[in-house]
């Protein structure tokens, strides 16, 4: 489903900053992948390229046999609206949006028409359990919430993958089980799943590990525990 | 389409103070701009009413007393003005001189009916005084060749002496008092903005018979011909003028003070002047504020889209191509401006509406009135377009700065503060 070649990208504020040097990886329909590396390793700079928020200088990227290179904007959005799901660390919902209206956004963006997007995105919300918090705006709702509206904003257009960047990252830990427990439940339903954290007890409950190091993968660990570590034990 | 409009008016809905800041720079710039606009058009209207419809390229003459000796007379020898006189200026001057009157300055006369009564200047005139001061006849006629060679005991009375001395009743045919003579109503006139006019006139030749003048009037008017269209024009005219009849009224050339001119041309033009002065002050007026109001409103939507560049950066990332975010914010700077420029015009021709039923005249005193405020409106088209002008500043200045963030990278957009 997702293959890289030789991935480079170099960011050029001031001193030349070379974070990723020539990745490859290959990652599977259905799969619960998880990258981790210290700050600045280049894990979120991997995850926004997979996303289509950012470009790479060199190298390949096919997403789902398509070749992503020099898309333009308008191609980015609409490929970003049907194919991808977003999760980030920090919610990213618009303040002044109720959480239905957040969830529907994405269907706006594919010419769906109100009264049938809030319907779906009830029903997402429902499913996330936030069906009597529909009205409510961000602000009156806690991290937790907020996320699993992020989650159902991710899922609404039944997107191939979902990327989460540091999806427990603003929360605690009863509440990280939660989230967690919510994105395992969807790729056991065959959702592919990409996650960027530096928790390795996140990670533990991933199929795949990508160990990234100075822009570079370390090494690609396969979670042989994952059937052992349910999602309601403790991330440690 | 029903789609954008819904995610604007929600995005409007949520965002009210935001909304209303930049509604409120728009109706405010729209608003002002109408007042200050009408105010000015206003205080050009009242000036400029005042002239009423007198005739511009008059040169009036007035007898004065000598003060040089000349060809063996004294000095301090009194000018008297005559008939003649008038006939020397229409021959001696054909081809510059439309045509030429005099009239008679009899004073205040007590002028009653029964038992009303008003004391009012009265004048001894020809039919050709109407045009020269502007008068307008309602009802009757004015003096005419007959009055004037049978010297009749005729009046023409303004319109404000007729409402105080018959209270509505009919005038013309009757007979008023004037200093303790009969004389019959044939015409009633008025001045344009001049309402409280009570001035009488009777014919010339009755005046001179009646108050034993001979052939003397108290001054003389002439126009100029359309030859004479400048002042430069007029001052040779008065000044070969001035020389021709000094030969005949044996005044010496040197002498300013035997006969007086009063050129209402150099009064006019003076008034033009002025009139000139308010508009050009009124339009810079108009162009700064409505660049204050196009700044203001720029500002804010600058502001505002800067604000939005994280919801922007949201957006594209769950789908919405550039496209599609400049259309929302033109839109909604659109339907903004729109709403409260609309709000802004009705409120300011509103005001330059009522400025004008409170201000619209202004009366002075001993009968002369006089116009400070006449129809301080704006022209319609003017306030339209002024207002479309904003309306397209305030989605310009929305437009660029949307550009610039839906160009900022969609990674960035969303890290932004």
């Amino acid at each position: 489903m997702i293959r890289l070649e030789n991935i480079n990208k170099t960011y050029y504020t001031g001193t030349p900053l070379h974070v990723l040097k020539g990745i490859d990886l290959h990652i599977e329909k259905g799969e619960f992948v998880s990258i981790m590396g210290a700050s600045g390793s280049g894990k979120s700079t991997l995850l926004n390229i997979l996303g289509i928020l950012d470009t790479y200088d060199t190298g390949k990227y096919y997403l789902n046999g398509t070749f992503i290179d020099n898309l333009t904007e308008t191609r980015s959005s609409s490929y970003r609206n049907k194919l991808i799901g977003f999760v980030f660390q920090s919610f990213n919902l618009i303040s002044f949006k109720n959480a239905l209206e957040n969830v529907a956004l994405p269907l706006y963006y594919q010419k769906v028409g109100r009264r049938t997007r809030n319907k779906i995105a009830l029903e997402y919300l429902d499913k996330l359990g936030l069906k009597e918090w529909a009205h409510h705006m961000p602000a009156e709702l806690s991290g937790g919430q907020k996320q699993r509206v992020a989650i159902a904003r991710a899922l609404i257009t039944k997107p191939h993958m979902i990327l989460a960047d540091e999806p427990t990252g603003a929360l605690d830990s009863k509440t990280s089980l939660e989230v967690i427990k919510i994105l395992r439940d969807i790729n056991r339903e065959g959702m592919t799943m990409i996650i960027v954290t530096h928790e390795s007890g996140i990670a533990n409950k991933t199929d795949k590990i990508i160990h990234l190091s100075d822009g570079v993968i370390d090494r690609i660990e396969k979670n042989t525990h994952k059937k052992k570590s349910s999602p309601d034990s403790e991330i440690k | 389409m029903i789609s954008l409009l819904q995610e604007i008016l929600s995005t409007i809905r949520r965002n009210k103070m935001r909304t209303f800041l930049t509604g409120f720079a728009v109706a405010w710039g729209i608003f002002m701009l109408i007042v200050l606009l009408g105010a000015g058009n206003g205080l050009k209207n009242g000036f400029t009413s005042n002239w009423g419809d007198e005739l511009v390229n008059v040169v009036m003459v007035f007898g004065g007393r000598t003060n040089v000796p000349y060809a063996g007379l004294p000095s301090k020898r009194q000018i008297v003005l005559y008939n003649q006189d008038v006939d020397f200026a229409e021959t001696e001057f054909s081809g510059e001189v439309g045509f030429a009157t005099a009239r008679t300055n009899l004073g205040s006369k007590n002028i009653s009916f029964g038992a009303e009564y008003i004391n009012s200047s009265v004048y001894g005139a020809t039919a050709d005084i109407m045009m020269i001061n502007g008068l307008k006849l309602d009802e009757g006629r004015f003096i005419n060749y007959p009055d004037l060679k049978e010297k009749r005991k005729t009046t023409v009375l303004s319109k404000k002496a007729v409402e105080i001395l018959f209270k509505g009743a009919q005038a013309i045919g009757k007979h008023v008092n004037i200093d303790g003579n009969m004389y019959l109503v044939t015409g009633i006139y008025h001045v344009e903005n001049r309402q409280d006019q009570t001035t009488a006139y009777i014919p010339l030749t009755t005046s001179q018979a009646i108050y034993s003048m001979g052939h003397r009037v108290s001054n003389m008017a002439f126009t100029l011909s359309e030859k004479i269209d400048n002042l430069e024009g007029s001052n040779d005219f008065i000044h070969r003028y001035k020389n021709r009849v000094g030969q005949f009224k044996q005044i010496s050339p040197n002498d300013n003070g035997a006969l007086w001119y009063w050129n209402r041309f150099e009064n006019y033009l003076q008034m033009a002047g002025v009139s000139r002065f308010i508009n050009i002050a009124v339009w810079i007026i108009g162009i700064f504020t409505l660049l204050s109001g196009i700044v203001g409103v720029s500002n804010i939507m600058l502001v505002t889209v800067r604000e939005r560049t994280r919801e922007f950066g949201i957006r594209k990332a769950i789908g919405a191509s550039p496209a599609s975010i400049l259309r929302l914010v033109v839109i909604e700077s659109i339907i903004i401006t729109t709403i409260f420029g609309y709000i802004g015009l009705v409120c300011g021709v509103g005001i330059t509406e009522l400025m004008s039923g409170m201000f619209g005249k202004s009366a002075g005193s001993a009968g002369i009135s006089m116009n400070v405020f006449v129809n301080p409106t704006v022209d319609l088209n003017v306030a339209i377009q002024a207002t479309v002008l904003l309306i397209v500043a305030g989605t310009m200045a929305g437009f660029f700065p949307a550009l610039k963030a839906v160009r900022i990278k969609t990674i960035t957009a969303l890290n932004s503060k």
